[in-house]
């Protein structure tokens, strides 16, 4: 099939292609590290991850409309406003989740599921009476938009290098969080043993709280991001759910690590088939390594050492 | 209600329908020439014009609406519902049909194939409704298709859909594929010269049948080559990898028929990629977006590509503008109009047309009388009912601009027959 092509365009596709694959493993690594965060640390299965996201999307749209109409000569810079915004918002409303709903739910995981899927449908039907079932469309500085010309044959998209700084940034804070930070340590004590950490008198219950709320807020500034890339409607989030919790899924529940490491890999795997074959058929390849590794490998890529 | 109907409401249905359909035979077609501006309701006694047991009074004719106003599709399906809702307005503000007001029923279908057949089991079963205006995908009307034939309902399909199919119960006031496809195809291999073209779209029934006409018209019957043809599932939202392929491959057009939030992210990543639609390497051409969908895409997104459609919001005749104008009054100034919501409008009138043909309301007369119904006060001009249920109509295509709406560049001389079953397309 390259048998056309000379070898400088074969080079600049074959970089390309692997920006490609980067930026994919990016925005995979954005859906996920949310609910890594929620479903590792505290078990929960959220379902309505995708609507947190959707969340961030709306409040990106409200303040790119808020700085047209009102700050019109700053609008070069809404974006970073509107991420912060994003994750305000979606972890406060994941705050109020927690506490309304999901604390009830803690002994019984199943329920969970339940529950936040029944969420994500009342958000969703919230965003439709809101904003209306068409999706909105989000205006984006020029800036963002475009690509850098590296060379004749290589261009490079802008938002795919924001959107893949924005990957790290976040994941370096996560670290930073999870393993440098008191409330890190309260976590990781109250994931393995939750009734000994109650006991040394950390406060378990403020910290799931604060932990899903977290998980919520980089849930909405993934999805803040992702106004670059897709749609912002009232049902969109749902085109990120399947793959955010095969991400999580492969990588290892209880890891940021392995789902690092998952979005990298399902990423590259997905990126080069889905050149050389169809899309359909590159999804139904990925789709079925994966099942084929959970087969032999049912704790995920990376799992924590546990005695059985 | 007549004693004719109001006897029989739990006899069974279809047993009940052959007994009326042998009552209605004989007064088909009476009063259909020469017919005055406002018909009176008086004119035609109740048992004359309803021998079927519809939901007729001496005053009313209750139709329903049955589209998503939940789930995904609402997105698209809200535009059909507000365009039929102003056609009942218009249509009642004018004396109504047969001196009937009309009244709807609205059901949801909520996005999913069984809850529309229920739906549309109720509208035909319990409200005996003369006529339903509705769905949206072609996943929803195959649904409902066989309750509209066990129950003789008639139903008023409003999108372009990829055709093979034609039922007695259902008129098809969208394109069906052939008269979508081929004009746009011949028109862009004429004008600018395409040779190459590359196709691309969601994977499911409508992209890939249309696709699949494309192809043979490219290559049979234009000469030119198709260099790749590629499907996505649908929701994909990471276009990268194709669009690498696309530069590879360096067709001059790119056929696209990616739906719903898949072409948000398509035509966003298209550009963020450096691909300027506005140069024209390559010609984007689209069979799938409307004005509707470029609200979400965002206008300058899309600017430079090229629509096949049958109507563009920004049509210039006065049936048009005066159709926009009384949308936007009644919806509101921010709305857009786009190709289905305008064959949506169509229902409600080309209904009122063949019940004054037929002088009944009857599901049997109605059919009869549809075939060659025209209308001179559709907003996309003038269109006839085809036998085959399918409207002739125009060939459009569209430049889509910064601001959301397309510069119509070029409509086909005459109306396009419809074509459902095309030959040697299979």
């Amino acid at each position: 099939m390259f048998a056309d092509y000379s070898m400088s365009e074969l080079g600049a596709i074959f970089a390309m292609q692997g920006f490609a694959g980067l930026i994919l493993f990016s925005v995979f690594v954005l859906m996920a590290l949310g609910l890594a965060i929620i479903f590792g640390q505290m078990g929960v299965i959220n379902m309505a991850h995708g609507e947190f996201m959707i969340l961030g999307a709306y409040v990106t749209y409200l303040v790119s409309n808020f700085f047209a109409a009102f700050l019109p000569g700053i609008f070069g810079i809404y974006f970073f406003i509107a991420m912060g915004l994003a994750f305000v918002v979606s972890g406060g409303l994941g705050l109020f989740i927690e506490w309304a709903m999901i604390r009830h739910l803690y002994k019984r995981p199943l329920d969970t599921l339940l529950a936040t899927w029944g969420l994500s449908l009342i958000l969703q039907q919230l965003y439709r009476s809101i904003f209306g079932a068409r999706e909105v469309g989000v205006t984006i500085p020029d800036w963002m938009m475009g690509s850098l010309p590296l060379t004749d044959l290589i261009e490079v998209p802008i938002n795919g290098i924001f959107v893949m700084v924005l990957a790290v940034g976040i994941s370096v804070a996560v670290y930073v969080m999870m393993f440098r930070s008191g409330w890190g340590k309260q976590v990781r004590a109250i994931n393995q043993n939750r009734v000994m950490a109650g006991a040394v008198g950390i406060n378990t219950e403020w910290t799931d709280r604060l932990t899903f709320g977290i998980g919520c807020g980089v849930a909405g500034v993934a999805g803040s991001a992702f106004t670059m890339i897709g749609s912002t409607g009232p049902t969109a989030g749902q085109l990120y759910i399947v793959d955010t919790f095969l991400v999580v899924v492969f990588g290892g529940a209880a890891s940021l690590l392995g789902t690092i490491a998952s979005a990298f890999s399902i990423s590259q795997a997905q990126s080069i088939m889905e050149f050389f074959l169809s899309g359909s058929m590159a999804k139904v390849l990925t789709l079925l390594t994966v099942v084929g590794i959970l087969m032999l490998r049912p704790q995920g890529l990376f799992a924590l050492k546990l005695r059985k | 209600m007549t004693d004719e109907s109001s006897k029989k409401p739990n006899q069974s249905q279809s047993t009940g329908m052959n007994r009326r359909a042998v009552l209605a035979g004989g007064t088909a077609l009476t009063a259909s020439l020469f017919m005055p501006k406002n018909l009176m309701a008086a004119d035609y006694p109740t048992a004359e014009v309803n021998t079927t047991g519809l939901a007729v009074t001496d005053d009313t004719v209750t139709i329903g609406i049955l589209h998503s106003i939940t789930g995904t599709m609402a997105i698209s399906e809200t535009g059909s519902v507000q365009a039929e809702k102003l056609a009942i307005d218009q249509i009642n503000a004018q004396g109504g049909i047969l001196g009937r007001k009309i009244e709807y029923i609205q059901e949801d279908g909520a996005s999913d194939w069984p809850t529309f057949a229920e739906k549309a089991k109720k509208l035909l079963v319990n409200d005996k409704v003369a006529s339903v205006m509705g769905c949206w995908t072609s996943a929803s009307r195959k649904a409902v298709l066989p309750v509209f034939e066990q129950y003789n309902g008639f139903l008023y399909y409003p999108t372009f859909y990829e055709g093979l199919e034609q039922s007695p119960n259902v008129i098809y006031t969208g394109q069906e594929a052939t008269q979508q496809i081929i004009a746009g195809l011949d028109w862009v291999s004429e004008t600018k010269g395409a040779k190459t073209f590359y196709l691309l779209g969601s994977d499911y029934i409508w992209p890939r049948t249309s696709n699949k006409i494309a192809r043979k018209h490219i290559e049979n019957f234009l000469g030119a080559k198709v260099v790749g043809e590629e499907y996505y599932p649908l929701g994909h939202t990471q276009f990268n990898s194709v669009i690498n392929k696309i530069r590879l491959k360096k067709p001059d057009v790119i056929y696209a028929i990616v739906v719903g939030g898949s072409n948000v992210a398509f035509y966003k990543q298209l550009k963020a990629a450096g691909i300027d639609m506005t140069k024209e390497d390559p010609i984007v051409l689209t069979i799938s977006v409307t004005e509707d969908e470029i609200r979400g895409i965002g206008g300058e997104n899309i600017e430079g590509a090229y629509a096949c459609m049958k109507y563009f919001q920004s049509l210039t005749n006065e049936n048009n503008m005066e159709f926009v104008k009384s949308f936007k009054e009644m919806w509101g100034d921010d709305m857009v109009i786009g190709d289905v919501t305008q064959a949506a409008y169509l229902g409600p009138w080309l209904w009122k047309a063949a019940v004054e043909k037929a002088g009944s309301f009857d599901v049997d007369k109605v059919r009869a009388a549809t075939p060659g119904i025209e209308l001179g006060t559709a907003p996309e001009g003038y269109v006839k009912v085809h036998d085959n249920h399918h409207l002739w109509s125009k060939t459009r295509v569209g430049l889509a601009k910064a601001d959301g709406q397309y510069d119509v560049v070029y409509e086909t001389a005459e109306l396009v027959e419809p074509d459902p079953f095309p030959e040697g397309y299979q």
